[in-house]
């Protein structure tokens, strides 16, 4: 089987010099594909997803994308290496205006990137309407639309997303679910984290369930809802 | 203390001895004062920002309500100035503070949000006219009588040391306003507020000549110890003297100072063993408990902002003693020589130098940071004369240099207070 | 109707006209302990001996090519010395980056501590001013005195008042005009400008962005040695410069960067006006202006001044105190609690 286009492998480590959290966990997701994390509380989902990130320092394993070994780069350089990554919270500039915003995403690029802004524009046309509008005085569902904009900016290979649906109503957060599709649809990898695991992983090509920072259940979206272990344990029946 | 604190004291004594020795034993003892008088700010500081991780950066206005409670407390009552408009002032201040309270009271009501705010700022303005109209002529009445000479109210003529108590109580009213206004606002702010607050106090000090004579001064304060020249009629004071070999005006400055000496260092040692008592005390570990996890001791109940309150106003009252003493000191009060620098910053590096956190450190810096500032003067003019050695004598730089060696204290302070901050944070005496 | 325009020109001449120059100055000082908080994250108390040092080093200049024989014509020759003295600033400004803040930032140590640090800058700079400038008051303005002066005036209108306008009003307004639509324009429409703002909003975001963080402190020092020296040549042109009034500037300063919102630049202007303003319209004597408008035998006694001048920084403190109990984050929305 070819190498996935991007996979942390046997992550063991934690935060700073504290306790390890993750023990061994692998991720992969080929080009295109949606993967989702889920488990429950404490899992160490968030810190999984830092660690394909380089926010966190690796005791053991290795995370590489498109082959190339990127385990002892900084985050920063891995932005320029095709990751993007959406955080949780404080995730844009809340001062700034939407286009700002996008902007700010591509700091790094020299070239042209009015057709990025337009790509991101037309996949979320509410942006368009309220560009000139400051990012902070937006909904919780349009915040993340900007967040998600910010991020596609650098014109990632691979898209990582902590909690997008964190804190907003269920028919933006379909509505959001929808443009991920839609964005892993234009060939971009997707990795993110869930709460609301089964809607999840209704759109997830793949999905990895993690018990205390070690893989539990790994298969295709379908298997894990499928799966009565894991509906019963992790889904609520 | 542990052994390096010893070590620390003994080399801080062996500084004043040198100091002594070599200039003399008179500059000894002055620096001696000042320094008890500083490590007492020092500890009023550190009570504030070792215990409770405040920052005041008003410690000038506290010290100047000390000094102007010794006015107030110790001088003579002038008569003319009360029959003049005594009473009428007394009124108009009373007044002031009614109509104060009423704005409060009319903010505190729950009715209606646009009248509330409206009749609370007609009440402040129509207040602040009624105010002055009541203030003006009973302060012009009490100015103009005997100008040169009086022109104010005078004290209750009381002993001098009653003061010491009431500048802590007059620092601690102040710092209950201010405390109560900016406390629970992020640091920063409570900085700038006490950086306010110590403006006014010397405006008012400098104006309000029924109060404090403003830039006339009030001179000739009565002392808590005998004068020098009572002593060099004193028989027995003479003849005792003469068994040292001294002669008695050299003996008379010198018992003056070390009488002093005494009185500052019962003052000193009383408040640093309630500091250290305090400390030691659940009150003093829920207070470090506070500093170090604000959020964490809140979660468990602890009222933060009360906690603060008490201890700022603590902090401040101890730094008005000592500026009450600092004045008996001087036996004067010149409103115009309160300069922040030397009143509020000066005791900040005494703190941060002496170790914020423990009140040995506090004392420690308070001496050896006065030592310093004394010291540096003369140092440094002797480090520009031998920098200039080398140039002609009538060069233009050589004089500038020379001239300018006052100014080198500043400087050598604030590069102190850098070194320390950078390599030994923790201070000489480090928090255990 | 004359006695209604002489009050207009009288309260223009002692109020509008000095408190407008000086709330100028006052919005440039506290643009610049703004940008400091918005960008590293602390308030600055050596901010207004930054605005010593940049004063002093444009007077050395300005000596420096008086005693050459350049002159600015009518215009005061500091004006030629401001950006030569801001360079200096400039200097100094990120030599003290290098040599003492950066430590702290890469500690992540808490603002407090770099506020006590700035107290010890503070000391040096000050040290520094008092040892190569002295302490005594200098004047350095030189050119033409007035635009217009009182007597000219009132030969030009018949009014019994008259209204004088200084040179160094009008250029304290017309360069504080130019700084402020430069900073602007930098800060919303070049790529740094905006990565500061965006650094300011959210410095990890920023990070993951790519903006290096290194470059956008140098760019925030050098943009305030800029405004602060500015802001202290005006000063020091409008009335004198002394070493020590400059440190006591801080106080209005920092009232105006609050009470705008600490870390909003157009909240720093307004709150410099405010306070300007205020200082001015409560310390001045009305009697001036009364006396044209009431009339004769209801005509004041006395000067009608609320408070005496000494009192001008309780007019400072008393906004501040009101701005932190009801709104503290600012009359335009700053960044903190």
């Amino acid at each position: 089987m070819a190498e996935p286009h991007l996979i942390g492998e046997a992550m063991t480590g934690g935060y700073g010099r504290g306790a390890d959290i993750l023990h061994g966990c692998t991720l992969s997701v080929d080009k295109g594909e949606i993967a989702v994390i889920v488990g429950p509380n404490g899992a160490g989902k968030s810190t999984a997803m830092k660690a394909v990130f380089g926010m966190l320092n690796l005791r053991e394993g290795a995370v590489r994308i498109g082959g190339e070994d990127i385990t002892h780069l900084s985050p920063q350089d891995r932005v320029a290496k095709g990751m993007a990554f959406v955080p949780q919270t404080s995730n844009i500039f809340p001062s700034m205006t939407v286009e700002e915003n996008l902007e700010m995403g591509a700091f790094l690029r020299r070239d042209d990137i009015r057709p990025t802004i337009e790509q991101v524009y037309d996949l979320f046309p509410i942006l368009r309407d309220k560009r000139r509008q400051a990012a902070g005085e937006l909904s919780g569902g349009q915040r993340q639309q900007v967040a998600v904009g910010r991020a596609l900016m650098t014109q990632p290979s691979v898209l990582m997303l902590d909690e997008p649906t964190a804190g907003v109503s269920p028919i933006v957060m379909d509505e959001l679910f929808d443009r991920i599709i839609e964005v892993a649809r234009a060939g971009i990898t997707i990795l993110m984290v869930e709460q609301n695991a089964r809607q999840a992983l209704e759109i997830a090509d793949k999905g990895y369930v993690l018990v205390q920072g070690a893989n539990a259940y790994t298969g295709t979206g379908a298997e894990l809802m499928a799966d009565d272990e894991v509906r019963r344990t992790f889904l609520g029946g | 203390m542990t052994a390096r604190g010893f070590l620390l004291y003994a080399g801080m004594a062996l500084l004043i001895v040198l100091t002594g020795m070599f200039q003399g034993w008179n500059l000894a003892l002055t620096i001696l004062n000042m320094g008890l008088i500083s490590a007492i700010m020092s500890l009023g500081v550190n009570l504030q920002w070792g215990f409770a991780g405040l920052f005041n950066v008003g410690v000038m206005g506290f010290v100047a309500l000390g000094g102007l409670a010794a006015v107030l407390v110790a001088q003579p009552p002038v008569a003319e100035g009360w029959n003049a408009g005594g009473l009428r002032l007394l009124g108009a201040l009373a007044l002031g503070a009614a109509i104060l309270v009423g704005a409060v009271q009319v903010w505190k009501r729950k009715i209606g949000g646009r009248m509330r705010a409206l009749v609370m700022l007609a009440l402040l303005i129509g207040g602040f006219f009624l105010f002055r109209a009541s203030l003006d002529p009973a302060v012009d009445a009490i100015e103009a009588i005997n100008p040169s000479l009086s022109g104010y109210l005078g004290g209750l003529g009381l002993p001098i040391i009653v003061a010491w108590p009431v500048g802590g109580l007059l620092a601690a009213g102040a710092a209950w306003i201010i405390g109560k206004a900016a406390l629970g606002l992020r640091s920063d702010y409570l900085a700038i507020a006490t950086l306010g607050i110590a403006e006014i106090v010397i405006a008012v000090l400098k104006n309000e000549d029924w109060l404090s004579r403003g830039v006339k001064n009030v001179v000739g304060l009565p002392r808590p110890v005998p004068y020098e020249v009572d002593l060099q009629r004193d028989e027995g004071f003479i003849a005792t003297a003469a068994g040292y070999g001294l002669d008695p005006v050299t003996a008379s400055t010198l018992w003056v100072k070390i009488l002093y000496s005494g009185l500052f260092a019962v003052v000193l040692i009383v408040i640093l063993f309630l500091a250290q008592r305090a400390l030691a005390s659940p009150w003093g570990r829920m207070m470090r408990a506070i500093r170090d996890n604000e959020v964490a001791a809140s979660a468990m109940g602890k009222n933060v902002t009360a906690r603060h309150l008490q201890v700022f106003i603590l902090g401040s009252a101890v730094c008005g003693i000592a500026g009450a003493m600092m004045t008996t000191l001087d036996g004067q009060l010149t409103p115009g020589s309160y300069q922040p620098l030397r009143f509020t910053f000066l005791v900040w590096v005494m703190v941060i130098v002496g170790g914020s956190g423990n009140n040995y450190g506090a004392v420690l810096g308070g001496f050896l940071i006065w030592w310093l500032w004394v010291m540096v003067e003369p140092l440094g003019l002797w480090a520009m004369e031998l920098i200039t050695s080398g140039m002609d004598a009538d060069s233009w730089l050589r004089g500038h240099l020379t001239d300018s060696a006052a100014q080198m204290r500043l400087m050598t302070m604030g590069i102190i207070l850098l070194a320390v901050l950078r390599f030994s944070p923790k201070g000489l005496m480090p928090e255990r | 109707m004359t006695d209604f325009l002489n009050a207009i020109v009288a309260l223009s001449n002692f109020v509008l006209v000095p408190g407008a120059a000086y709330g100028a100055q006052l919005a440039l000082g506290a643009l610049g302990v703004t940008l400091i908080y918005g960008i590293l994250r602390f308030s600055n108390f050596a901010h207004g001996d930054t605005m010593a040092f940049g004063t002093m080093a444009t007077i050395l200049v300005t000596w420096g090519l008086q005693s050459i024989g350049i002159s600015f014509g009518f215009l005061p020759t500091a004006l030629i010395a401001l950006p030569i003295g801001i360079a200096i600033t400039g200097l100094l400004l990120l030599g003290t980056d290098r040599a003492i803040y950066r430590f702290y930032r890469k500690q992540k140590a808490a603002p407090v501590v770099l506020v006590i640090v700035s107290i010890g800058v503070m000391f040096v700079m000050n040290g520094l001013v008092r040892f190569i400038i002295g302490v005594g008051d200098v004047n350095f303005a030189d050119g033409a005195r007035f635009v217009i002066n009182a007597r000219e005036f009132k030969e030009m209108t018949g009014l019994d008042e008259g209204l004088a306008i200084r040179t160094t009003t009008l250029i304290t307004l017309v360069t504080a005009a130019i700084a402020v639509a430069l900073l602007f324009w930098f800060l919303n429409k070049t790529r740094t400008g905006k990565s500061m703002r965006a650094f300011s909003d959210n410095e990890d975001l920023a990070l993951l962005s790519g903006i290096n963080p290194e470059r956008v402190v140098a760019v925030t020092w050098l943009i305030v040695a800029a405004l602060a020296t500015t802001a202290g040549v005006l000063y020091g042109l409008d009335k004198s410069f002394k070493a020590f009034t400059y440190f006591q500037l801080l106080l209005p300063i920092f009232a105006a960067a609050i009470v705008g919102g600490l870390g909003n630049p157009l909240g720093a202007i307004a709150g410099g006006f405010v306070i300007a303003f205020s200082e001015v319209l409560i310390t001045y004597a009305w009697k001036k202006v009364l006396v044209y408008l009431m009339p004769e035998n209801l005509e004041p006694s006395g000067l009608v001044q609320l408070l005496s001048t000494d009192y001008k920084f309780a007019v400072s403190f008393a906004i501040l105190i009101t701005v932190l109990l009801f709104k503290p984050t600012g009359l335009f929305k700053g960044q903190s609690v």
